[in-house]
């Protein structure tokens, strides 16, 4: 119905559908991305610095080292991700350029555009893209991004902004149901998408790609919750390797995806995983990496 | 009573299979676990990471239930991470051995190579095939037999109602091969 029915598009969010019901883990190292494979990831995003480090160490994060993110799709059999700042098509092109499976333009990294996300129809490569509600969600969509996720505060440790994110645009595209072709003019107006993107989300009564959650996740009951909430797979970044035992932590919230509706088996493997990463509530926070993005 | 056809629901596209075999008018059981496997007359096992899935079998224990449910004769049929997850042999230590065929993963390269094409089929005219990140059939047992070409490739093959496909028809309108899993399915239903 829109533009993005390209035979390209559906490979990029074919890719996309193949993550469902997986777990993405944020990895430093090749080390860690072994482990993050062994768990049971579906992907890793290659990362310098964990969201929870960048957060501590402050300043200007970029894209990390080609060479550094090269090792790491090579130590690996899954697709590998990297990010790359808001706006800047040149890194992006760069991660292109060495053969990345999927692009995240973050706002974990400090924004390169004071006004303007990349235009991702221009790449071979697909782009994930955070979102806070549905017209984040819409114009990274309408900007060619094969999958979304939320943007939830990453590093934190805290689920709440997640869970925020979720549910706002669950409650947004339910309330497109009651409108007309009016009501949907002026919200595609208000989004500054094309109306018929409005349309096919309200006849889908989701998102037209792939939704995962992201920021804050920490336990295997964080996954579960954000699961039961109707997305379509997680995103761990900071909370396994800033945990006491990230192989086991993983492994138990890869068995949380699967089985998000299964509390016993949730109780079960929730057992001694040993200290989750240390959190900080949304009230001592000094950036919201969340209100980054236009 | 209607059997259900399963899709095994631990990881990757398992609601777009979904989708399908209820457009053609199936009851759908996803599978997640042992129980929800009793009732099922086939199952599909989706695309997805043939590692993770692989894991999820085992702690499932529905490796070892599928195994044996296939040697009954239940009919199954693997897409892209499924056609590893079935192969006899294949670089992957959670393979299922269901189907004689040899399995190369990501053979076609990393996301950038994935590609759709036209493929070669007298059983399918017209047949598409979405390949992501695709897996490579490198050899075919004696009694594997070739149902889908691509460039002189198999793509498709089957023996005794185990079906492995390298691409992913789910992605696409063409419902051709489901519906030859179904009628695989119907046959199992009846026999028993």
């Amino acid at each position: 119905m829109v533009k993005a029915k390209s035979t390209s598009f559906t490979l990029k969010a074919g890719l996309a559908k193949m993550l469902k019901g997986g777990v993405i883990m944020d990895v430093v190292t090749p080390a860690q991305a072994n482990i993050a494979e062994q768990a049971g990831a579906v992907a890793v995003m290659a990362l310098e610095r964990v969201p929870a480090d960048i957060r501590s160490t402050g300043g200007v994060a970029r894209m990390s080292d080609p060479a550094m993110i090269k090792k790491i799709m090579a130590a690996v059999t899954i697709p590998v991700m990297a990010k790359v700042r808001i706006g800047h098509l040149v890194e992006a092109q760069i991660l292109q350029a060495i053969g990345i499976d999927y692009i995240d333009e973050s706002e974990v990294l400090t924004p390169a555009d004071p006004n303007a996300h990349i235009n991702k129809t221009k790449f071979a490569a697909p782009f994930v893209c955070g979102a806070r509600n549905l017209g984040e969600a819409l114009r990274r969509l309408h900007e060619g991004a094969a999958m979304i996720r939320s943007k939830g505060e990453a590093g934190t440790g805290n689920i709440v902004e997640a869970v925020r994110h979720i549910k706002t645009i669950t409650e947004e595209i339910k309330s497109l149901q009651s409108l007309k072709l009016a009501g949907l003019k002026k919200i595609a107006k208000d989004y500054r998408v094309p109306v018929e993107l409005v349309q096919q989300v309200r006849i889908l009564g989701r998102l037209p790609v792939v939704n995962f959650a992201a920021g804050g996740i920490a336990t295997p009951a964080d996954a579960a919750l954000c699961m039961q909430l109707g997305v379509d797979g997680v995103f761990v970044g900071s909370g396994i390797f800033k945990s006491s035992n990230p192989a086991k932590r993983a492994k138990a919230i890869v068995q949380a995806v699967t089985h998000y509706q299964d509390a016993r088996l949730l109780a079960k493997v929730s057992e001694h995983l040993g200290e989750p990463m240390t959190g900080i509530a949304m009230d001592d926070l000094t950036v919201s990496m969340a209100k980054r993005g236009w | 009573m209607v059997q259900p056809v399963g899709v095994l629901a631990l990881q990757g596209d398992f609601a777009e299979h979904g989708a399908v075999l209820q457009q053609l008018g199936c009851q759908v059981q996803l599978v997640r676990t042992v129980a929800e496997a009793k009732t099922i007359a086939g199952i599909i096992i989706p695309g997805g990471e043939s590692t993770a899935i692989g894991k999820l079998l085992k702690s499932t224990g529905l490796n070892r239930w599928i195994q044996q449910a296939a040697r009954r004769g239940l009919p199954v049929y693997g897409t892209c991470a499924g056609a590893i997850v079935i192969a006899k042999q294949v670089d992957s230590p959670y393979t299922l051995r269901l189907i004689d065929i040899t399995v190369k993963r990501n053979a076609y390269g990393r996301q950038l190579d994935s590609f759709t094409a036209p493929l070669q089929s007298t059983l399918f005219p017209n047949l598409a095939g979405v390949f992501i990140r695709a897996p490579k059939i490198t050899r075919l047992g004696p009694k594997v037999k070739t149902l889908a070409w691509y460039k002189q490739q198999p793509v498709l093959v089957e023996t005794d109602r185990i079906l492995a496909g390298c691409f992913h028809p789910e992605l696409t309108k063409q419902f051709l091969v489901h519906r030859y899993f179904i009628e695989h399915t119907r046959r199992f239903a009846r026999q028993k």
